[in-house]
């Protein structure tokens, strides 16, 4: 399973080349502007006032504690669950975000029953397009999965199916992509070259990523944003100078480190 | 193999018992009958025995798909509605407390003495596992995945019904088929009692008539035969359909080894 990992994707990603382009993935980049007036959980108001902003063909990472609303400004912006009033969502082409939206969670959501092929398939067949079955084997060829495609999930690796679900992903030519504490369940060392391979693929896309790891969003973020305070504020950090995915060795990387931990243990002291 | 070992030291074990308890007790023939005089029984008579067997078979077996089907069709319905569900799930709950055997002898006045009426209490009695089980499946589709192909579908040109129906062809009802083969499951082992009890109430050929023909003449040993030969019926019939089953889900059982 582990030879699977050496491939031409992966240490394209990791020299930091970008990689070959994906057929059809000729998107012009979307910025996002978000305002939030209210997020209630179970009827309690968690999130008040909060605006957010997503640079076109940007990676923003957001931070913050559990319990926080990471989740409901991702579902909101999804359009899964319904926005308080007063909230509104802009985007720099003045279109809807609405269809334009590409979703990858923490749970690789396979389809227990079907191939690594058809599992890639499942968002067309849903929309009821025809499936294109080369775009598919191109993009699984680029996680490194290209010997795997008729395997059922339950055979791979938890490395190799949240590669599936990346390739799944990518298949829509969505401008914009929500990700959510994708790697999370993962080893460390499978997380590290993940991260790579998404920065990698994902280029050119408006990404919001969410994660509790600041080393996790200090290597892919261009924008890291931390969710803290009491009530809740968005607080962003500096930018870094080099390009994602970025090596964690650097001092200015410790730096911000330290400035988003700073952050988030401030929290913690307020609570009871 | 092992499997089969087992099952034949059980088999083997409790006729034993049987014999033992004969041999022990020296009741009469028409009372408790002997293994070995069972076996004769059935040698001696095995045309009359496999002739009635077929008929009983015939019903179970066409029980099932009805049953399968209609309860398959509900178990649809009720989970595309909300609303229906409220008028239904009574009527389901009714099909299951009235007891078979109260209305069995109306089914044989509507239905005649033929096996429309056998095969009509066996759809009944397996209506309600595969109803349940299948409702019960589509219901706990993961709202994980709901969320997901809810994203999909927004960007989709397509009418709601049309997304809905591919929601569940492609996602709801495969993740219940689990669910619906353990109602399938229990619906097996208890669809021969539904043509048992129609044949008894009122029949002209089946196991069931057989055994009341025969418990009515003393014939004892032939009651048990018959009674054997259900038993290695329904046996085989759960075997066979729980292989089946695990062929068609070959996916579940992996996937259990890991959650």
């Amino acid at each position: 399973m582990v030879a699977n990992d050496t491939d031409a994707a992966l240490l394209a990603a990791q020299r930091g080349k970008p990689s070959p382009r994906l057929a059809g993935a000729n998107l012009p980049p979307v910025g996002v502007q978000i305002n939030l007036s209210q997020i209630a959980f179970s009827g309690k108001p968690i999130l008040e006032d909060l605006s957010l902003t997503l640079t076109a063909g940007e990676h923003t990472c957001l931070l913050g504690p559990s319990g926080v609303g990471k989740t409901s400004i991702l579902k909101s912006l999804a359009g899964l669950i319904p926005m308080a009033e007063g909230s509104s969502i802009q985007t720099t082409d003045d279109e809807p975000v609405v269809g334009r939206i590409a979703y990858m969670g923490q749970s690789d959501l396979l389809l227990p029953w079907a191939s690594v092929l058809d599992n890639v398939l499942i968002g067309q067949k849903l929309k009821g397009e025809r499936p294109n079955e080369g775009k598919a084997i191109e993009l699984l060829k680029l996680v490194g999965l290209a010997a795997n495609l008729a395997d059922r999930p339950d055979t791979l690796s938890g490395g190799m199916r949240q590669r599936v679900a990346l390739a799944r992903t990518l298949m829509e030519d969505a401008p914009i992509l929500l990700v959510d504490e994708p790697f999370s369940a993962l080893d460390a060392i499978t997380r590290h070259k993940l991260q790579a391979l998404l920065c990698d693929l994902t280029r050119d896309r408006t990404v919001l990523m969410i994660t509790h790891d600041p080393m996790e969003a200090l290597r892919v973020a261009d924008q890291i944003i931390v969710l803290c305070g009491q009530p809740v504020k968005a607080v962003k950090i500096e930018k870094l100078a080099t390009a994602a995915p970025r090596d964690l060795g650097s001092p200015d990387i410790s730096d911000r480190y330290d400035q988003i931990m700073s952050l988030l243990e401030l929290d913690l002291r307020d609570m009871p | 193999m092992k499997r089969i070992f087992q099952i034949s030291m059980t088999i083997s074990g409790l006729l034993g018992l049987w014999a033992l308890i004969v041999w022990l007790t020296d009741l009469p023939k028409f009372i408790l009958p002997a293994p070995l005089q069972v076996l004769q029984k059935f040698v001696q008579r095995y045309p009359v025995i496999l002739d009635n067997a077929a008929t009983t078979l015939l019903e179970i077996i066409l029980g099932l798909c009805f049953g399968i089907l209609l309860g398959m069709s509900t178990a649809l319905i009720v989970s595309l509605s909300r609303n229906l569900r409220q008028w239904i799930l009574p009527v389901l709950i009714a099909s299951q407390a009235v007891p078979v055997f109260a209305i069995a002898p109306l089914l044989v006045l509507w239905f005649d003495y033929g096996i429309t009426s056998k095969v009509v209490m066996a759809t009944l009695i397996i209506y309600f596992p595969v109803t349940v089980g299948f409702l019960d499946g589509l219901n706990r589709t993961s709202t994980d995945w709901q969320d997901l192909a809810r994203i999909y579908q927004q960007g989709a040109n397509s009418s709601a019904l049309a997304s809905m129906a591919r929601l569940y062809w492609y996602i709801k009802v495969p993740f219940a088929l689990p669910s619906l083969a353990s109602g399938v499951r229990v619906a097996t082992a208890v669809a021969p009692i539904g043509a048992v009890v129609g044949e008894w109430v009122g029949s002209s050929s089946g196991l069931g008539y057989l055994m009341l023909h025969a418990n009515g003449r003393m014939q004892t040993d032939l009651m048990f035969a018959s009674l054997l030969t259900l038993t290695v019926i329904s046996i085989t019939l759960y075997y066979l359909v729980d292989f089946l089953l695990k062929r068609a889900i070959s996916w579940q059982q992996t996937e259990d080894q890991f959650t």
